[in-house]
């Protein structure tokens, strides 16, 4: 544990602390953890590529000492394709938000899944717009309240998992910030994967979205977040009804597919000879 | 330079070859008539000296993957149309801010909107000026031949490189699509200015020092890239001495490397009374206006052809308006540059702008009569 705790500094833009981000928000657990990850995975720290989009957590980009690439809203996946494209010998981490990822970056999103070429995908869910101030994004749950949406929202969110799964992505988990650990190991998971991985990690943000739903602060949405999760490995015996409320934790598929750009380069490679 | 047989292509073809020869190995784009075949000619091309092509989901992701590949180290180019333009702009804007090479080549058509998508127009020469938001420099060029085209895309390619600013080119559909014959150096290889490999230890990828070559991402540089104002080493800053000076620092670039971006050329009399400004296509009928009248008749009438339109010449302008009494401004629009030769000339020369509007090109004809009736 010390060792990893000392390297983790090398990865950290400690100069550029402290962050932006409200007391009490789950990106910072998110942004350690993946540093954490990014560790155990054992990359070398010249190949590692942070890149982000717009939103809170995409600011995490700034705080990691890596090449650090913070991009539009919603992009950051077509940005990160072009570079993965050109240098598949890096290794990408993609930080989005939840808007960021599957509203206005939905099509690139489904695009990278289809493609299965080899990022990482972080997705920070805080079921909310937290840096415009608490608009409804397609990961809000249904009834719950936005500044768009006083009453409750109408629309049905997204699975973004399954949303995944169906356009091909070929690794997917869900991790809690309540449990870093666990989703430590599934970052790790994800970046040892080749293909398209997803890992979307539930993260509470106690100003945007806390507040207005009435969710208490940090500490009672962490113990929510625990409390209302399960893991795969649990669920898988028990009946559907029981896991309504639940939000199901862990790797949820593990696939092996042709990956893009390794295809690609080997095709131009056969091409030329 | 050793030079082959000249050869017949298409101006689409000429730019993707162009590309090619100036060491782009990278295209990323989604398709639209008229500009497709740039993107056509890159898939069969790029293969054959192991670069990378890829068909985008839509255009902003053809310009962000351009982006990200630059990023990489590999030189990028882009080519879309009217309505794909629109949607490339904010990104177009990010390279701009972050100072990531790249080339953007417009195919223009016909709009507004999805307007007439086979037809010809210089519709776009302000949305390639302001397209995308805030105070920002460009650089867009405006070949008349597929010939420019080559030549031009290579220059393009460089100078992206070079300043570390994404340039445009903006074609013509009739330039695009037009068959010509062009001579093409061997190999092409001269004609890449490699930028310098050994990075300095001290080296800062926006150093308040001047302009440093970016070094890619994988060398162990650890810098960061944002569309925000940034430092001198990438990170966001909102410090107002520091915004002023990161502005200052993206338009100065252009202003100490004029010579390098402007390209104009003058054919015809010594000392003009008439004078055609044009750029694009529409420098092909001023052309034979110039033939017919100076080459032969020996009238007071000459054409300043624009390469660059972006940054505007504005001095070339200035100049031409001591000499002439009045300029005439052609174009496939409503009036657009015509509004920048009407600035620079302060009032010395008459300035007349001349539009075509339906789709069609403009004809010598249409010009010969205006440039007659100022000589009368
Ligand atoms: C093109 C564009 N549209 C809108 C915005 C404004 N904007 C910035 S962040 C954001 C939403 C962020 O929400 P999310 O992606 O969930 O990230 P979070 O802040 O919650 O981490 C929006 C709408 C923008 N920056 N760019
Ligand atoms: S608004 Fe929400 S997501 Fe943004 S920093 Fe504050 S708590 Fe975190
Ligand atoms: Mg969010």
């Amino acid at each position: 544990m010390a060792v990893i705790e000392q390297l983790t500094q090398d990865f950290l833009r400690t100069k550029k602390l402290p962050h932006i981000w409200c007391p009490g928000c789950g990106n910072g657990i998110v942004t350690a953890a993946l540093v954490r990850a990014i560790e155990r995975a054992d990359f070398d720290q010249k190949d590692v590529v942070i890149v982000s989009g717009i939103g809170c957590s995409s600011r995490a980009a700034g705080y990691l000492n890596f090449n650090t690439l913070h991009t539009t809203h919603g992009r950051a996946l077509a940005f990160a394709t072009g570079l993965k494209m050109a240098r598949p010998e890096l290794k990408l981490f993609v930080i989005m938000g939840d808007g960021d990822c599957s509203a206005i970056g939905g099509n690139h999103f489904i695009h990278s899944a289809r493609r299965n070429i080899d990022l990482n995908a972080v997705i920070v869910n805080n079921h909310i717009y937290g840096m415009t101030g608490g608009q409804h994004s397609p990961l809000t749950p249904a009834g719950k309240k936005a500044t768009t949406a006083p009453r409750g929202t109408l629309e049905r969110e997204f699975d973004l998992l399954k949303l995944a799964r169906g356009a091909g992505a070929t690794f997917g988990a869900r991790g809690i910030a309540a449990q870093p650990r666990q989703l430590e190991q599934l970052i790790t998971r994800g970046a040892k994967h080749k293909g398209f991985s997803v890992i979307e990690a539930l993260s509470p943000c106690p100003i945007a979205y806390g507040r207005r739903n009435k969710l208490g602060g940090a500490v009672e949405m962490l113990r929510d977040m625990k409390d209302s999760s399960i893991s795969v490995e649990k669920a898988s015996s028990m009946e559907a009804a029981e896991l309504e409320d639940k939000t199901i934790t862990g790797v949820l598929f593990s696939e092996e597919a042709p990956e893009f750009s390794e295809e690609y380069h080997k095709s131009i490679t056969k091409e030329n000879a | 330079m050793p030079e082959s047989k000249p050869v017949l292509m298409q101006g689409n073809e000429a730019c993707a070859v162009g590309a090619i020869h100036a060491g782009v190995r990278f295209y990323a784009g989604y398709p639209i008539t008229p500009s497709t075949e740039v993107a056509e000619q890159m898939a069969v091309r790029l293969p054959d000296v192991g670069g990378v092509f890829i068909q985008m989901e839509d255009e902003i992701a053809g310009m962000a993957a351009v982006i990200g590949a630059s990023i990489g180290g590999m030189r990028a180019i882009t080519a879309t149309s009217g309505p794909g333009f629109s949607l490339k702009q904010e990104n177009f804007g990010y390279a701009i801010m972050a100072e990531i090479p790249c080339v953007v080549v417009n195919v223009q058509r016909m709009g507004p909107s999805t307007g007439v998508p086979t037809a010809p127009a210089q519709g776009d020469m302000m949305q390639a000026r302001w397209g995308t938001h805030g105070d920002h420099p460009v650089i867009a060029f405006s070949p008349a031949s597929v010939y420019e085209t080559y030549y031009l895309t290579i220059a393009a390619v460089n100078l992206s490189q070079k300043l570390r600013q994404p340039v445009l080119i903006m074609l013509d559909e009739v330039i695009g699509h037009m068959r010509e014959k062009v001579t093409i150096p061997e190999t092409g290889k001269l004609m890449v200015e490699k930028s310098s490999s050994n990075v300095p230890s001290d080296w800062k990828p926006y150093d308040e020092k001047g302009l440093t070559p970016l070094v890619p991402f994988g060398f162990g540089h650890y810098y960061h890239v944002t569309g925000l104002f940034h430092d001198q080493y990438g990170f966001p800053t909102g410090d107002p001495p520091q915004v002023e000076r990161a502005l200052d620092r993206i338009h100065n670039k252009l202003k100490k490397y004029r010579d390098e971006i402007m390209f104009t050329n003058y054919i015809g009399h010594k000392e003009p009374r008439v004078a055609i400004v044009a750029y694009g296509c529409t420098v092909r009928s001023a052309r034979a206006v110039v033939k017919k009248a100076y080459w032969q008749n020996r009238l007071p009438v000459g054409l300043l052809s624009l390469q660059t339109v972006w940054p505007f010449p504005d001095k070339e302008i200035e100049a031409l308006a001591e000499q002439v009494d009045v300029i005439i401004v052609p174009e496939m629009n409503m009036g657009q540059i015509v509004g920048e030769v009407e600035r620079y000339a302060r009032g010395k020369a008459e300035v007349v702008p001349l539009n075509r509007y339906d789709g069609e090109m403009i004809n010598p004809d249409q010009i010969s009569e205006e440039v007659g009736r100022w000589l009368s």
